[in-house]
Formats: structure tokens, sequence, C-alpha cells
């Protein structure tokens, strides 16, 4: 379970998250949605420590992100996360990308790290594309070779930020699909989408983000169809 | 006046000459790994911001780009010897290649560090990985790409300076081997011909060299 409890971050006298509270239970798929600068990306980086907080408590099975205490790289294992672009190692083959973090965070061995890098790649149709380089892929295949990077991890949580924005809109289907068969997995994902349909079809609720609070959270069909705040209901129709 | 070409007194000295290229191989690949690891310091200090820091790495790298090497060298031989420091010309030479391949590959790892996006950090710690194991797979490899061009030349520079070793007595290295021998025999030419492509010689199969390791290890 993930709980967020009263969290502010600023940069500088930038208020960018003002008192958000949300949780998200084991086996949940979360979207956010919300205006471009409302916090949704800062709130997901704060999740797995990659920003700090001033004020409240973010906790993940109930271990505190910000405590001083905290091992964040332990923590990190269990949280993967995928970014807009930039996510891959240009450096590094497909199927290096995938291995290195189970062979140096988890110790595991090259052939096992293999193994596991070849399911989640296969999982996520780039079995073909093992030993090709990252800047041979397309936009799409190399959003899934991150998702697959991060799940070889085996992680308890996925987080996942505009993973198709800035993806060629043919490519977005492919990258769809491979969410929605996490969520039918199982898999507990907070989403921060653009894609309202997909959105509304795979989460269980969805959570309208506005001026760094969770200004609204419902099931799909209540936040859509009968919005209760003005913003909410405004920020729906521009995107639908 | 005619010069007559006398090359065998050249042959027959040939074995001392190539001892003397060992010794500038030596001299200049030393120079290279001194210069490169005083660089990685001169290059996080600038980009400190700290003041204490960035003000004499800068001292450091302005003077070692703007100033002839020549005088470099011969400021750390004559210069510090009248306080009392005393190098020998080999430590003189070596040391002050090393200022001079510090400062310029100062600011080459300068720009070899803004080459690597920050998104790549901050995807391999969301991994679980640490500062040290991000530094290592992730920016150095990508780094050294942006920077390996660069380091190529300054090598070649470095066993090029390093003939500048006469300057302060170094007789063991090419240059001032062969200029014991020019001494004794008179020879002019046909030594410094030949030690002019034993420099070539040198120098183009490092660079060959260098290619074929960049065309191994960049292959991305
Ligand atoms: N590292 C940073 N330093 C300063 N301001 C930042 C930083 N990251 C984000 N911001 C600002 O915080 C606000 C929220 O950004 P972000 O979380 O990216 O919003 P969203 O993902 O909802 O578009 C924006 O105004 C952005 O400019
Ligand atoms: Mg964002």
């Amino acid at each position: 379970m993930i709980r967020i409890e009263n969290v502010h971050k600023q940069f500088g006298a930038l208020h960018v998250l003002n008192g958000v509270d949300l949780t998200v239970q084991k086996g949940e798929v979360l979207s956010m949605i919300g205006g471009s600068g409302s916090g949704k990306s800062t709130m997901l980086m704060c999740i797995n420590g990659l920003e700090g907080i001033q004020q409240g408590r973010i906790t993940v099975d109930g271990v505190e992100v910000h405590s001083k205490n905290t091992d964040l790289n332990k923590l990190r294992r269990r949280i993967g996360i995928v970014f807009q672009q930039w996510n891959a190692f240009p450096h590094l083959t497909v199927l290096e990308n995938v291995t290195l973090a189970p062979r140096k965070v988890l110790g595991k061995s090259k052939e096992e790290a293999e193994t596991i890098a070849i399911e989640q790649l296969s999982h996520v149709g780039l079995r073909e594309k093992l030993s090709v380089f990252p800047s041979r892929l397309s936009g799409g295949q190399q959003q899934r070779m991150a998702i697959a990077r991060a799940l070889a991890m085996s992680p308890d949580y996925m987080l996942f930020d505009e993973v198709t924005s800035a993806l060629d809109p043919q490519l977005v289907g492919e990258v769809l699909d491979t969410l929605r068969m996490l969520s039918k997995e199982g898999m507990t994902m907070i989403v921060v989408t653009h894609e309202m349909r997909f959105a509304r079809e795979v989460s269980d609720r969805i959570a309208f983000f506005y001026k760094g609070q969770i200004h609204e959270i419902g099931k799909p069909h209540q936040l859509f169809d009968n919005p209760v705040k003005e913003e909410t209901a405004s920020f729906v129709r521009s995107v639908l | 006046m005619d010069y007559h070409f006398q090359w065998r007194p050249v042959l027959h000295s040939l074995p001392d000459m190539l001892w003397g290229a060992l010794v500038t191989i030596e001299i200049a690949g030393l120079a290279m790994l001194l210069g490169t690891i005083f660089a990685v310091f001169l290059a996080l200090g600038k980009r400190s911001g700290e003041k204490y820091l960035a003000w004499p790495a800068d001292v450091w790298i302005e003077t070692a780009r703007n100033t002839p090497a020549l005088f470099q060298i011969y400021m750390l031989y004559f210069g510090l010897g009248s306080v009392g420091l005393q190098f020998s010309s080999y430590a003189a030479l070596l040391l002050g290649i090393t200022f001079n391949n510090a400062g310029y590959l100062a600011e080459t790892f300068r720009g070899g560090f803004s080459a690597v996006p920050e998104t790549q950090t901050r995807a391999a710690r969301s991994l679980g990985m640490g500062a040290a194991q991000t530094m290592w797979h992730i920016v150095i490899p990508q780094m050294l790409r942006a920077v390996f061009h660069a380091m190529t030349n300054q090598m070649v520079w470095s066993i090029l300076m390093s003939s500048l070793g006469i300057i302060v007595g170094l007789t063991t290295d090419l240059t001032g081997v062969t200029q014991k021998l020019n001494v004794v025999t008179y020879r002019t030419f046909e030594y410094f011909f030949v030690a002019a492509c034993l420099y070539y010689i040198i120098s183009k199969t490092f660079t060959l060299s260098a290619r074929i390791v960049a065309w191994r290890l960049f292959r991305y």
C-alpha cells in the first residue's frame, strides 16, 4: 500500500504540491490526470524518493520514503518507474539495458539476469531485439523496453509518467496494450496519462490534480460523467 | 656548398634512438595518465561552483591553455629551481606536460559531463542503482565516448610536446638522444629526419589503435 499524507513540496518559492492525500491499495490501478504543471510528475518522483518533500509523509508498505533511516536504493527495487522519454541507456543493448540492474542491484548472475530479461522482453514483444542498441528501436519499442527493464526487478508497484506523450500517434497503442496487460495481471499501478479513454478503461480510480492537490478522486464513470467540482468538469470537457 | 647525405651512422645508432623513443612514449603516456586524473578534479572543481575550488582550477586551466608549453616546462625546472625546489629534467618535463594536458582535458571533461543528460542518472537511480554504480555503469561510459576523440588528440600532442625536454637538458628521450648524436656527428639532417619519422610512426600508430578501440567500444 502506498500512503501519501498531507504532502507539501516546494521548488524555491514555487509551491508544487500543496497538501496531497492519497492511498493506493495493493492491486489497484490509479490514474492521475490534470493540466500540465499541476504537479503530477513531481508527485511520482516523491513516491520513490527521487525528490524530497518539505512536509507530510509518504509510506510504501509501511516504510517511510523520506525518513533518514530509509535505504532508498533498497526501496526503489520495489517501485518501478517509467518516464515520458529518454529512458533507454544508449550505450547498452536491449538485453544489457534490462539485465544491468538485476545484476548490479540484486546481485543476480549473468545467466539468471538474462533468463529474467528475456522473459520480460518477450512479454512486451521485444524477444527479437535483444542484441540491438536502443537507437535502432522506435519510440514505442524503447518505452516497452523501459517497462521490461523496470519489471525485471520484480517490483510491487509500477509508476508511469505520461509514457505515451512523446510517441507518434501510431505507436501509442502498443504501449497502452502493454499497460493493459499489466493491469490484468494485477500489478499495482499509478498511471499519469492524457489518454482519457484508456484511463477510463483500465483504472479502478481516477485522481484529478489541480494546483498541487488532488482536487477530486473517484471511479472513472463518476469523475468523467458526474464530476462534483467545476474545475474537474471543465478539465474533462477540455480533453474529451 | 653541397651536403652529402650519409645514412650509415644513423642506421648504426638506430637502436639508441629506439630506446629514446621508448622513453618518449613513457613520458607522454605517464603525463596523459596523470593529466587525466588532475583534469577530472579540475573539471569537478569548476563545476562545483565553490569559489575556493573553482578559482584555482580556473587559473590552472587558463594558464595551461594560454601560455606556451615551453614556458610551463621552463617554469617548473628553473622557476621552482630558483626557490629551492629542484626537479630533474625528466620530472620537470613530465610535470610540465601533465600540467598542460590537465588544463586542456579539464575543458574537454566539462563538456563531457554535460553530454550525459540528467535523465540518465534519474533512470539509473530509480532502478535502485547507487550513486557510484550509476557513475561507473551509466555516466562514465557515455562521457568517454564524448571525450574520446579529444583525448586521442591530446595524447598525440603530449608525444610531440615531450620533445621540449631538450630545453631543460633531457638527453634520454628521442629528441635528447638525437641531439646528443647530432652534436658528435654533425649529421643534423639525417638524424632529425629519422627522429621525425619515428615521431610520426609513434603518433600514427597511436591514433590508428585508438580508432580501432573506439570502433570496438562505441558501436551504438
Ligand atoms: N526540478 C525543478 N525545479 C524547479 N521547478 C520544477 C522542477 N520540477 C518541476 N518544477 C515545476 O513544478 C511544477 C510542476 O511540475 P510537474 O510535476 O512536472 O507537473 P506535471 O507533471 O503535472 O506537468 C511546474 O511548474 C514545474 O515547472
Ligand atoms: Mg509531467
